[in-house]
């Protein structure tokens, strides 16, 4: 064996360890969902009661809601702003651009529990109820930065004279803006608001921070019953997982395999 | 061009709102008495004399720390021969590859944690395996251990990302290069890969230890209830004991020491940039 080869077949076990390492809790939890028992360690036949029990759960299935509603909206708030705000700095001075580029980095490079007491206290401060709007604000608050973050990089790439060469041409600015501008930028708009979806979708320690009168969302739910055993949280669990990858899943193959159909057909 | 940079200004009024005020408050707490109303203000120290005084404090704080960086560490360790042998593939390998270790990150990090408490029990699936070969059962959960498992399986995908992204972006060329000029395998792979491949290490350095130092969930699932870190102390200060105080003092303190860390990170990454060059 050459030792080319043989690098080959090391290079091979490791990331086959890697992947066993990634994913086997992952399929503990979707095996473990079909449990018959309530234990969490021996699995003793195949049953679908956990699901049952938690279709029948009313705070199981609220916390989905909650976790769907904000994070649908969120994302379409943040990208909405988040791209209007990008297109706008892309035009504007120096300073402003650094000063909201300086505020941007606070929640995304601080940790989480810092924005997230933070804003408990400010809530709090201005006597607002904690609840889904709270949560839902905070939501749009650290996923603008990233769809900006996304955004303005396609925004650099750009040909300043763009907008000029459409106005000349009699387009409006909304016209240059929405016939000229976003088309261009479309990647970076799709990427950030699939960004801003799976942090709003996963967020848990500034929504539990945020959040108040009974409004839950999935993590929070998580973190709350897994004190005690509850195999409920593992039917709960996979649908999470199964929601997440296969949405994700399609957003990431379906280019490749489109640029594969276009390599074919070229 | 005026229309468009008007179009920022309600982002602005929006982070004054939402971003700088709360922050701002973190600070105004921290250098406060308790108790105050909203408009007299009583300035003191006494929020963080009271943690740097109290020794059970300072040992959550060493434990915090201590923690972060093994994690850290072990993340290196792992992380740098995963993201080398994912570079060793060809292109399709590639893309699969990272796609298929981007993929568990998109899954709740709760999920994910919540799965090892089942595991890691002592008659858990780990356990029974370690009994096939004659060991154990080694108690697992709700020991440090299990924390530093758990902080190490959600994020060394941030460690093995940013690794490879700088062993992808190298010149293949100079590995044979420095072959035709002699050097062995070994000693390209020192002298070439690795220091081309630092800057990569260095901010996988802030993206596993910021989380790890500030993490409460992790501590408090595979830890048990027992396991306090600073984020278990931050989070009872503000949903138990209510002292915002103190609260806000300890998370001014966590910040700080993150910042120093990135602060000293990043220069490292300055003067393995500027040795590059020499």
């Amino acid at each position: 064996m050459s030792e080319k080869k043989r690098r080959g077949v090391g290079g091979k076990i490791i990331l086959a360890l890697t992947l066993l390492f990634f994913y086997f809790p992952i399929f503990y939890i979707i095996l473990f969902s079909f449990n018959d028992s309530r234990s969490l360690t021996k699995f003793s036949g195949f049953s679908l009661r956990w699901y049952e029990k938690m279709f029948a759960d009313s705070t199981m299935m609220e916390a989905v809601f909650y976790t769907v509603a904000i994070a649908l909206i969120a994302t379409l708030v943040s990208t909405v702003v988040g791209t209007v705000t990008a297109i706008g700095l892309s035009k504007s001075s120096r300073v402003l651009t650094a000063f909201v580029e300086r505020v941007n980095d606070l929640p995304v490079m601080n940790p989480d529990i810092v924005t997230a007491i933070s804003l408990l206290m400010f809530f709090s401060v201005l006597s607002v109820r904690k609840g889904f709007l709270t949560m839902l604000l905070a939501h749009i608050m650290f996923c603008i930065p990233y769809v900006m973050l996304s955004v303005t990089p396609k925004l650099r790439s750009l040909d300043p004279n763009l907008i000029d060469a459409a106005m000349d041409l009699g387009a409006t600015p909304l016209q240059a803006l929405t016939r000229v501008i976003v088309p261009q930028i479309r990647p970076g708009i799709v990427s950030g608001a699939l960004i801003a979806f799976t942090m709003s979708f996963d967020d848990f320690v500034i929504s539990y921070f945020t959040t108040g009168n009974g409004v839950n969302n999935i993590s929070i739910l998580v973190y709350t019953m897994s004190k005690r055993v509850n195999p409920s949280i593992n039917a709960l669990s996979t649908i999470v997982i199964l929601l997440i990858t296969v949405t994700l899943g399609i957003v990431n193959i379906v280019p490749i395999l489109r640029e594969r159909k276009g390599k074919k057909k070229s | 061009m005026k229309q468009f940079r008007s179009m920022t200004y309600p982002y602005v009024l929006w982070i004054s709102v939402m971003i700088v005020a709360p922050m701002l408050l973190i600070v105004l707490y921290a250098f406060t008495t308790s108790g105050n109303d909203v408009l007299t203000f009583q300035f003191t120290l006494e929020n963080f004399k009271r943690f740097v005084t109290d020794s059970v404090f300072l040992a959550v704080l060493w434990r915090s720390l201590y923690i972060a960086v093994v994690t850290t560490v072990i993340c290196i360790l792992l992380g740098y021969p995963i993201a080398y042998a994912i570079a060793q593939l060809g292109d399709r390998g590639n893309t699969i590859m990272i796609l298929l270790i981007t993929m568990p990150t998109w899954v709740n990090m709760l999920v994910r944690t919540y799965a090892w408490m089942g595991i890691l029990q002592d008659e858990g699936v780990l356990n029974g395996f370690l009994g096939l070969l004659g060991i154990g059962p080694v108690p697992m959960i709700h020991t440090s251990f299990a924390v530093i498992l758990g902080m190490v399986y959600n994020f060394i995908p941030f460690m093995i990302l940013q690794i490879h992204t700088s062993l992808a972006k190298m010149d293949k060329n100079l590995l044979d290069a420095a072959n035709d000029l002699g050097a062995d395998p070994a000693h390209a792979f020192l002298r070439v890969t690795l220091p081309l491949s630092l800057p990569g290490v260095i901010s996988g350095i802030t993206l596993v230890f910021l989380p790890a130092v500030s993490s409460f969930f992790i501590p408090k699932l595979l830890g048990g209830g027992q396991y306090v870190l600073v984020g278990n102390i931050i989070e009872s200060q503000f949903l138990t004991s209510g002292d915002w105080n103190f609260g806000s003092a300890i998370s001014m303190i966590m910040a700080i020491i993150i910042m120093i860390s990135m602060y000293l990170t990043r220069k490292a990454d300055v003067s393995v940039a500027s040795n590059g060059k020499e």
